[in-house]
């Protein structure tokens, strides 16, 4: 966290056992994020650059732009569905931090300047998507029911 | 990964600790001092409950500038609840658990993801 970050709404942390250029993949590549997010994460991950979350080759749920890329250690993103991508008071800001600790990876999630509706909207996704991060990259497999409800 | 958990269940083991979670869920990025005042306890009790929260990584924590802020991690419960319920009865779990609130008139019982 930068000092001038505002306070962050959510700060979700994940202990995996694994190393951080696999947690940087599984948020990064497309198919393996549409594995255990059930939409896949699409940009050139390059600093202004867009990126998008969507499913399939539907019209993407989410809309931002990249603004920190530090591999494997540090994405900055922002956050919006596409109706408000322009509308700054709807942008929400998400930032990965990934650090290796002894022989474990610890994933921390931070989801600032979230509205009232966002913050109702993300609360219930973040530990499913995290908690399914770990399956994924510990077994290799995900649990299709960590989703229930949440992505419909 | 069993140590993991048998942190987790520690911590959940104590009414404070629990209290503790309530307040961070109900007002996220709270200091010591903050929790301390509004749990009426004292700042040291607090500070080893956070401790012990934190070990089990039940509460993720944030500086900023001299301050310490205080998250709720709810990922380890979300393990849990992913290994022991979702994969079995989740719907009919859901049902029960709206039909307890709803019946007990008791909000802190009404389901996460209701």
């Amino acid at each position: 966290m930068t000092l001038t970050m505002d306070k962050p709404t959510y700060v979700y942390v994940s202990y995996i056992l694994t190393t951080p250029e696999k947690v940087w993949q599984a948020i990064t590549d497309a198919q393996l994020s549409a594995s255990f997010w059930h939409r896949s994460n699409v940009s050139d991950w390059q600093v202004g650059s867009t990126w998008t979350h969507g499913f399939k080759d539907k019209p993407a749920d989410l809309i931002g732009k990249v603004l920190e890329a530090d591999p494997p250690k540090r994405l900055v993103l922002t956050w919006a569905s596409p109706a408000n991508v322009d509308n700054p008071d709807r942008v929400s800001i998400v930032a990965f931090d990934i650090a290796r600790m002894g022989e474990k990876v610890r994933l921390t999630m931070t989801h600032s300047e979230l509205t009232p509706q966002g913050y109702k909207d993300v609360s219930e996704a973040w530990p499913a998507v995290l908690s399914n991060m770990k399956t994924l990259l510990e077994t290799g497999g995900v649990i299709p029911d960590a989703f229930g409800g949440i992505h419909g | 990964m069993t140590d993991d958990m048998d942190r987790v269940f520690k911590a959940l083991a104590d009414a404070s600790r629990r209290r503790l979670l309530d307040d961070l869920y109900r007002e996220p990025g709270q200091t010591l001092g903050a929790l301390a005042s509004r749990l009426a306890m004292t700042r040291q009790a607090v500070s080893q409950h956070l401790a012990v929260l934190e070990a089990a990584n039940l509460v993720a924590t944030v500086k900023r500038g001299r301050e310490k802020l205080h998250y709720l991690n709810p990922v380890p419960i979300h393990e849990v609840h992913a290994r022991w319920i979702a994969k079995f009865e989740r719907p009919r779990l859901d049902a029960l658990a709206a039909l307890k609130s709803r019946l007990e008139g008791d909000e802190s019982n009404d389901p996460d993801d209701g």
